[in-house]
């Protein structure tokens, strides 16, 4: 068994484009990912695709063979939804399937469209994500969730919203350049603290926005990218995923997320590496609570001190450990059902030195995609290493 | 009345709380877990046996949502807590107290009331 390779990634500008239809958006990064990969579009196996609201935002089901024939691949296609976490859930349906040897290339990919249904809407469906008899019924949203993880944090860790302002600060800064990046616009820790309330104690500068987006890559095994002459130096050599209770009430500590535990211990141990050998992370900051967490999930940072790595400049792009390159979902923006492929073609092309902060880890090796569901009760954490 | 189907064992939990005869769910391991049950997700006990709801719990954390979905425009701004009622947690509305004055370890008692946006039942908390 070898470590699947990634041949090629496409992705769109993340943003709002209410007026194009998710096939469209996927077609757009599929298409560019194809081309880019040098794969022959008749070898593709399958297709896994991550969407989380297609039902609600765009009256779509069924959305796996749609998006096959966007792309103009005849090849089974399946959709996987585990919430914000879905495109993660692809990847890793996909690497499974390369290295059991059922498929030489596969195509994974997420696309959502939001904006389209405008912000309360938009608000509406994301909250389906928790519990509806128990959490929504009362009066719970998907900011309010995580304001409620926050306020636990705080309470049993120390920190507080400046610590938080400080991680809106740095993945704004990151997304400077980066065309992909839905927000490209610096802001201050004052700025991030005055802002308005979103759901107390997170602000609007806690919040990822509500994006437009697709992300696609091409993956194949690692003979299969050698036989065809790929240029495809990047591997997924790890792959984890974790579950928890759905809802927050049911589980022993609010302030952790165990998936992301389980996630990451499973997937170094599939690697073969250890938290310290992680070179920089993209992780899943749907709001600023959710990067610390997850930093303190994947090992970076003991619990407790995860709050503390963006104020202190560990975690900025001149830090010892850079976290979200991209900007983020923050800056960079979190079309749900795409957020986990755009973190994987973050990191090949930080690792291949292509991205526009890749100067900011240059002699990386190891980098590490976190991908969370709801209030992380489905993650999966992906490692990629550069394998020639 | 609406015609909308009940959720089952969810609404029968909601009547026994406004009767003032909440109740959780615990199995032979000792675990608490709110209707509808049918096996124990922690030690995997199929004997999950009715106990009465502890009279008061702990906010155990609270937010005050300001951006509510189309559901809830109404009840804006809001407090949305945690209790802790020893063997289970549970999520509710907190009112009767100015949302500034919600603290972590406040004392709660538990009751149904309505939401003001769509007139659906809701679990609330009150100070105790």
């Amino acid at each position: 068994m070898t470590d699947p390779r990634i041949a090629g990634a496409g992705v769109t500008q993340f943003g709002k484009h209410p007026e194009r239809t998710g096939r469209d958006l996927f077609a757009e990064a599929g298409l560019e990912a194809l081309d880019q990969s040098g794969v022959d579009p008749d070898d593709v196996d399958a297709l896994y695709y991550g969407n989380f609201m297609g039902e609600i935002a765009e009256h779509q089901g069924h959305q796996g063979p749609l998006m096959a024939e966007a792309i103009g691949i005849d090849a089974p296609a399946t959709r996987l939804e585990t919430a914000c976490a879905s495109a993660g859930a692809a990847v890793r349906e996909a690497v499974k399937t390369l290295r059991n040897g059922e498929s030489d290339v596969v195509v994974v990919g997420g696309a959502e469209r939001m904006t389209n249904i405008g912000t309360a809407a938009a608000t509406d469906a994301l909250a389906i994500a928790a519990d509806d008899l128990y959490e929504i019924r009362a009066g719970m949203t998907f900011p309010g969730a995580y304001a409620l993880m926050a306020r636990a944090y705080f309470e049993e860790f120390g920190g507080s919203p400046e610590d938080l302002a400080h991680v809106a600060v740095k993945n704004h800064e990151h997304a400077l350049g980066n065309d992909h990046a839905q927000i490209q616009k610096p802001i201050t820790v004052a700025e991030a603290m005055d802002a308005p309330t979103v759901a107390a104690p997170l602000g609007l500068y806690d919040s990822c926005p509500i994006t437009d987006g697709a992300a696609v890559a091409v993956l194949t095994t690692a003979e299969y990218a050698t036989d065809h002459g790929l240029d495809a130096p990047v591997a997924i050599s790890g792959t984890g995923q974790g579950g928890d209770n759905l809802a927050l009430q049911d589980r022993p500590q609010i302030a952790r997320t165990p998936a992301a535990d389980k996630a990451a211990a499973e997937a170094y141990a599939d690697a073969g590496i250890e938290a310290d050998d992680v070179d920089f992370a993209e992780v899943h900051d749907c709001f600023t609570i959710a990067e610390v967490l997850a930093i303190e999930s994947l090992g970076l940072f003991e619990p407790g001190e995860g709050i503390h790595a963006a104020t202190e400049g560990t975690t900025t792009r001149d830090g010892e450990i850079p976290v979200n390159l991209s900007g983020g979902l923050k800056a960079k923006g979190h079309p749900v059902g795409a957020t986990g492929v755009a973190q994987l073609a973050t990191i090949a092309w930080v690792l291949e030195g292509t991205h526009p902060r890749a100067d900011a880890a240059p002699d990386s090796t190891v980098g590490v995609a976190h991908n969370a569901g709801g209030t992380v009760a489905s993650t999966t954490v992906h490692v990629m290493e550069v394998k020639e | 009345m609406t015609e909308t189907p009940l959720n089952g064992e969810y609404d029968d939990w909601l009547d026994s709380i406004e009767a003032g005869e909440g109740y959780y769910l615990k199995c032979d391991g000792g675990h608490g877990w709110l209707p509808p049950r049918r096996v124990c997700p922690d030690c995997g006990s199929r004997d999950l046996h009715d106990e009465p709801l502890p009279d008061s719990g702990d906010i155990v954390t609270h937010t005050t949502v300001a951006v509510a979905t189309p559901q809830f425009k109404d009840d804006a701004p809001y407090v949305t807590a945690i209790a802790d009622f020893g063997p289970v947690s549970i999520t509710g509305l907190v009112r009767g107290v100015d949302p500034e004055d919600v603290s972590i370890g406040d004392v709660v008692g538990i009751e149904v009331g309505e939401r003001e946006t769509t007139g659906d039942r809701a679990v609330v908390f009150r100070p105790r």
